[in-house]
């Protein structure tokens, strides 16, 4: 997301600036998006917890409310 | 004329870490961390009592020790919010805020409260097991914790009409607005045993209506408890919903359900389409049907899809902004940016999820999921799978998953940086928080509407704030610029 794109949404007295958002058709964005998520996945080989069924097992939480 | 929608979150964060790996007190850690972390700002009052402290600048964190107390830690941010221990969550309740973009900040600034108070917390505590924390609502074992929202409605709207026409959309609204969860945890589930659903929370609920938030959890709430004038005042207590990492997705929750609650006061709730005749099986089958189309017939004897309830309650919503109003929610920019997204995101789940990936916490985390399931050549019941569900979830930059998926994001990080310390301007946060900066020591207590001032001399001063859109910049922004004491500050308001 380009800066233009981004609410600047300030809790001073600065008007909130409200950038239209437009969603660019783009022919090659399947490709792009196919991309997109082989480095994602690759990120994700990366930083995934080490032990995953440990992780999970030991992922245990009191219920709230 | 319907009145403004003042709205805000609380979230309950999952914690794992900490001593014995008890999330009671790991939870009161968080929170006495971030509570030592504030008063680093004043030193110049601790400088007898804490020799560590130097009162020229903020001690160095790695020579505080953890202050563990056995009740349970409270504390009240300069921010307005409230940051405390419920239950054995650490739990972040932001300000009363008046647009849905300003909900979206502060709840944002929540999550850098959270990280900030991890990070002291175990920094200082060398030796622990580090404290974690997730912006999450399950555990996958059945147990569940709220991300509870909150809208101020009119008194008089009885509240069987509230439930008739705010129910179509709670239950209806998790196709664009649901977190997404590998597998399941409830017996309903067990026969259909889905590999993922679109919500966190939909398989946990078991009523229409209800007082209750931990048993039986309905799915509109009647926790009556205005935090306000009760004549005047109703606080709609929303439990339904996900935490969301997409700051869309909490964007369009908060905007799309303040403004219907703005419609129900102006035109009643006739307006709105009929209720399915089993909501709660309703809730749970939209939230397992990935293909959102699955129909459940309404008390009208039509049959509707979650898609199709959006599909009405959006055009609901576009018809009372185009006729003007709407202002009671937000200026128009801001409303035409809610509709616009909330559009997209209804026609992307649909017609091409890839599409609105960028905004939809669902459908961002399926991708995910497939896509290593796929890479890794693995069944649908691989503990790896669920990894990536709760990491996506983690707090930490280092670690989580929603911050590399691609979301979109609205809000400058100034603006996050800047509400993480100064309350809304538009709200009686702005007193509450501005009095917690100015006086800390002279505050004896501070509840969502009042402030009680110690002034060392009985007796105490208990300032009411009734009115949640009393207390702002606008009003008492001179007066507290000019009060440098909590006295002249009282003087000033006829308190003293």
């Amino acid at each position: 997301m380009t800066e233009q794109e981004r609410i600047q949404t300030p809790a001073s007295d600065k008007k909130v600036e409200t950038e239209s958002i437009e969603l660019v058709a783009n022919a090659t964005k399947n490709e792009q998006l196919k991309n997109d998520l082989d480095t994602l996945l690759d990120e994700i080989d990366e930083v995934l917890e080490d032990n995953a069924e440990e992780f999970v097992r030991n992922y245990v939480q009191k219920g709230g409310e | 004329m319907a009145i403004a929608k003042v709205l805000g979150i609380e979230t309950e964060y999952g914690i794992t870490g900490g001593p014995d790996g008890d999330p009671v007190m790991a939870s009161s850690i968080l929170v006495n961390a971030f509570a030592r972390y504030g008063e680093t700002k004043i030193n110049w009052d601790f400088g007898d009592e804490s020799p560590a402290n130097d009162a020229r600048h903020m001690p160095l964190l790695t020579s505080v020790a953890p202050i563990i107390e056995s009740h349970l830690a409270n504390t009240v941010l300069t921010n307005g919010a409230r940051f405390y221990v419920d239950h054995a969550h650490p739990e972040y309740s932001s300000p009363e805020c008046r647009t849905p973009l300003s909900g979206l900040l502060y709840d944002r600034a929540g999550e850098d409260v959270l990280l900030h108070a991890v990070r002291v917390a175990n920094e200082t505590s060398p030796g622990t097991p580090p404290i974690t924390v997730y912006k999450n609502n399950s555990d996958g074992k059945g147990n569940s914790y709220g991300t509870h929202e909150n809208y101020l409605v009119e008194r008089e709207v009885p509240f069987p009409e509230i439930v008739r026409a705010i129910a179509p959309h709670l239950l209806s609204r998790q196709i664009i607005l649901g977190s997404g969860k590998v597998g399941y945890e409830t017996e309903y589930f067990d026969d259909l045993a889905p590999h993922f659903q679109i919500s966190q929370r939909s398989e946990f609920f078991e009523e229409l209506v209800g007082l209750e938030t931990t048993l039986k959890r309905p799915i509109v709430n009647t926790r009556d408890e205005p935090h306000g004038d009760p004549e005047r005042f109703r606080r709609l207590h929303v439990i339904i919903g996900d935490a969301n990492m997409s700051e869309v997705a909490t964007f369009v929750k908060l905007g799309s359900t303040a403004l219907l609650l703005a419609i129900l006061e102006d035109r009643g709730a006739e307006v709105f389409p009929p209720m399915p005749r089993t909501p709660v099986r309703a809730v749970r089958a939209y939230g397992a049907d990935l293909t959102l189309r699955q129909g459940q017939e309404s008390v009208d004897g039509r049959t509707r899809s979650a898609w199709d309830y959006q599909d009405a309650l959006w055009t609901l919503c576009e018809h009372y902004v185009t006729a003007g109003h709407g202002s009671a929610v937000a200026d128009e920019k801001e409303l035409v940016l809610l509709l616009t997204q909330w559009r997209e995101m209804l026609d992307g789940v649909r017609d091409n999820p890839d599409s609105v990936a960028d905004r939809v916490d669902w459908v961002a985390k399926l991708r995910l999921v497939n896509g290593f399931k796929e890479r890794h050549n693995l069944h649908d019941d691989d503990p790896r799978l669920r990894a990536i569900d709760i990491q996506y979830h983690d707090i930490r930059p280092e670690k989580s998953l929603a911050r590399r998926a691609g979301l979109r994001t609205l809000l400058a990080p100034e603006a996050v940086g800047e509400a993480f310390h100064n309350p809304p301007r538009d709200t009686r946060a702005y007193f509450r928080g501005r009095c917690i900066a100015q006086y800390p020591n002279e505050i004896a207590a501070a509840n969502w509407d009042s402030m009680i001032f110690d002034l060392g001399v009985d007796p105490l001063h208990r300032v009411p704030m009734m009115d949640p859109l009393k207390g702002t910049a606008e009003l008492l922004g001179d007066l507290l610029d000019n009060a440098t004491t909590a006295q002249e500050l009282l003087r000033a308001l006829g308190t003293l």
